[in-house]
């Protein structure tokens, strides 16, 4: 699915040159779930950008589902985004003066899909995250949990092959953020590979698989273990499905 | 995908409503001020009978001062008139397929018996072939004949304004006025004709508006008509009765001819240089030789029409303009700088650096449009403002009144200019935003 190979990535000014990722080599499986940590400033944000394509990287090779994508045109890239990539960020970045609706529908208004198909994907992704009866609502009219969740419906709507998700859960509270998660963990079971920068050990213990980053390298690399499902899984499980 | 970026454009414009306002404006100064001059300019500058250009010709001669050139910076120009014996004498002439010689006049219209404020209006004292000669379009009636312009008759042609003014609009072929305390009858109702600059005759002002009152050439010598006009002479005479005027060396009457082919011009140039080497005969015309025809173009050349204090004025105004967008250039970086982070979610989801700037372009056209028609209407008010700051008499409505009407051209003009100087003033911030990392926003939102 994803395989990054000898990596490095250079932040440079006039006066200093910052080693964001020294030698990265990560592969990671059709349908993982990945956790991400790290201390600030390791590289993990860095990471994800250059997995989602977001920034090019000095050396090294990266290929996504297959295709070699380390020297890519601008258009290719975005085109694979699109595609290919959904991301979630912390702060969610819905766009302030789109309603929910219009927000999802971003990511498929530069697929050039038609109207119809649009509104299918829309409705049926606010729907696997619970928000089919606020799609008219402006993001500042929604919950931080709220917020998130609609952000996750439109990085759903255009069916990626994985999700990157950047501390999803980093704005919002306790419970909220175990919602979120109950939520990703329900889209990883659909299929979606997801790679989850995280923070909160708890969260992260419920990912397949845990990589820890330290100076832009991976420094310790826990696999996949099957683990027993929390009591707390079951209760948001509850709380979010439609009535 | 045109109609979700103008989709977002309004939003966007929406958004910040001061920032755009600023924008706005800016593009539709600048917009108006270009709007104003280049209307000014065009007015002054046009050949407004063009179609004749081949075939119509001032007459000049050269009569002056042996000792001094009747212009100082275009020494080898004749007087832009002629004196009333040479006016008279060339006239006779039956080569020109129409002739006309002619200046103007002020004079006073009344109706007996009826209650009408007389009114004082400019008047042109011409032979007949005045109209058919410029292609003067009438709403009633016509014109005079031979006969009446040396009998002469007591005719008259009226302008369609005053015809509305003093009848209402109604057809007034018939209908008698004073002019002056000489009554006249109405033969004739000219349309509304509004050739600019006036070139027939410049010497009083290129953007004067043709007269509202035409009687034939020979009530001159009937009723010792003054001219209204510029009257120069180039030595001392003693001017004790009219018929010293009609003989003396003073210049106010203006002539043109209609040469059908260089065979008639040639043979008219030959016949008035006849003319002059007979009055050096006589002991006039004590210059060079120097008579000429000049055609409708190169007369509003020679005659200073468009002045060079105007192309600079264009020049200024562009420059203004150019200000203008460059304030827009800031303003549009600041605007779109101030949405980079959602451009960047925007990137992130899949919007390509193209479609970025393609976004950003098409709300840059938005502004450039409302720019464009706000700069139009605010060019409007311009004009009137300054027809109102140059009309000062209330009969003379002016050439002025040409410069408040923005026509079809400078609409398409002013259309044209806004949307491709805006257009090339936005294509540098929509190509910067387009360039930002989408990586630096995201996270910092």
């Amino acid at each position: 699915m994803l395989e990054m190979q000898g990596i490095s990535k250079i932040y440079r000014t006039d006066l200093i040159e910052t080693h964001a990722l020294r030698d990265f080599s990560l592969k990671v499986g059709d349908g993982e779930f990945v956790a991400v940590t790290g201390p600030s400033g390791s590289g993990k944000t860095t990471f994800m950008n250059v997995a989602g394509l977001l920034e090019t990287f000095e050396t090294g090779g990266y290929r996504l589902d297959g295709d070699d994508v380390s020297r890519l045109s601008d258009e290719q890239r975005s085109r694979l985004r699109n595609e290919k990539i959904g991301f979630i960020f912390q702060s969610f970045n819905l766009i302030p003066d789109l309603d929910i609706f219009d927000n999802v529908d971003v990511p498929l208004r530069y697929r050039g899909l038609g109207r119809q198909d649009r509104e299918k994907r829309i409705k049926s992704a606010l729907e696997v995250v619970g928000l089919s009866s606020r799609m008219r609502h402006m993001p500042s009219q929604l919950s931080g949990g709220q917020q998130q969740r609609a952000a996750i419906a439109r990085a759903l709507a255009g069916d990626p092959r994985f999700l990157l998700a950047d501390e999803p859960t980093g704005n919002v509270d306790s419970l909220m953020a175990r919602q979120v998660m109950d939520l990703l963990e329900q889209i990883n079971e659909m299929g979606t590979t997801i790679i989850m920068v995280t923070h909160d050990p708890e969260l992260a213990r419920r990912a397949h698989r845990n990589i820890h980053i330290v100076d832009g390298q991976i420094s310790d690399f826990k696999p996949y273990e099957p683990h027993e499902e929390l009591p707390i899984q079951a209760a948001t499980a509850a709380a979010m499905s439609p009535a | 995908m045109f109609g979700y970026y103008l989709e977002l454009a309004l939003r966007n414009l929406k958004r910040n409503p001061g920032l755009t306002a600023l924008m706005i404006g800016a593009v539709a100064l600048g917009i108006a001020v270009c709007v104003m001059t280049l209307t000014m300019y065009r007015a002054m500058s046009g050949n407004p009978i063009w179609w004749k250009n081949d075939v119509l010709y001032a007459v000049t001669m050269d009569f002056w001062d042996p000792e001094r050139a009747y212009f100082d910076d275009k020494q080898s120009l004749p007087p832009e008139q002629l004196t009333y014996r040479d006016a008279v004498a060339v006239y006779r002439s039956d080569i020109p397929a129409r002739k006309v010689i002619m200046h103007k006049a002020v004079g006073i219209l009344s109706i007996d018996g009826v209650d009408v404020k007389p009114e004082r209006y400019t008047t042109r004292v011409t032979t007949k072939d005045f109209f058919a000669m410029f292609d003067v379009p009438f709403q009633y009636g016509g014109t005079w004949t031979d006969a009446a312009d040396w009998g002469p008759e007591p005719v008259m042609v009226i302008s369609r304004k005053v015809n509305e003014r003093l009848f209402g609009g109604e057809n007034s072929v018939g209908k008698r006025v004073r002019w002056d305390d000489n009554e006249f009858r109405i033969i004739g109702v000219r349309d509304n004709w509004l050739p600019l600059p006036a070139f027939y005759d410049v010497n009083n002002g290129p953007l004067e508006e043709s007269e509202d009152v035409y009687i034939p050439f020979g009530w001159n010598a009937a009723l010792e008509l003054a001219s209204a006009g510029n009257m120069n002479g180039w030595k001392p005479e003693d001017l004790k009765t009219y018929q010293d005027i009609l003989g003396s060396e003073n210049t106010w009457v203006q002539m043109w001819v209609e040469l059908p082919d260089a065979a008639a011009r040639d043979r008219f140039q030959a016949f008035i240089d006849n003319y002059a080497i007979d009055q050096k005969k006589g002991g006039r015309y004590l210059r060079p030789l120097n008579n000429r025809l000049t055609r409708p173009d190169q007369w509003l050349v020679d005659n200073d029409v468009v002045s060079n204090d105007n192309r600079v004025l264009v020049g200024l105004a562009f420059a203004f303009l150019a200000v203008c967008l460059l304030n827009t250039v800031g303003l549009l970086l600041a605007k779109f700088l101030n949405g980079a982070s959602i451009t960047g979610v925007r990137r992130a989801l899949g919007a390509s650096r193209k479609q970025v700037f393609y976004q950003h372009l098409v709300e840059v056209g938005v502004i450039s449009s409302i720019g464009a028609a706000l700069g139009l209407v605010l060019g409007g008010l311009l004009l009137m403002g300054l027809r109102a700051l140059y009309t000062t008499d209330v009969n003379d409505a002016g050439g002025t009144q040409a410069l408040a009407h923005v026509d079809l051209t400078s609409v398409v003009t002013a259309l044209a200019l806004a949307f491709f100087a805006t257009l090339a003033a936005g294509l540098y911030p929509a190509w910067r935003i387009g360039r930002i990392p989408p990586a630096s926003y995201l996270k910092a939102q």
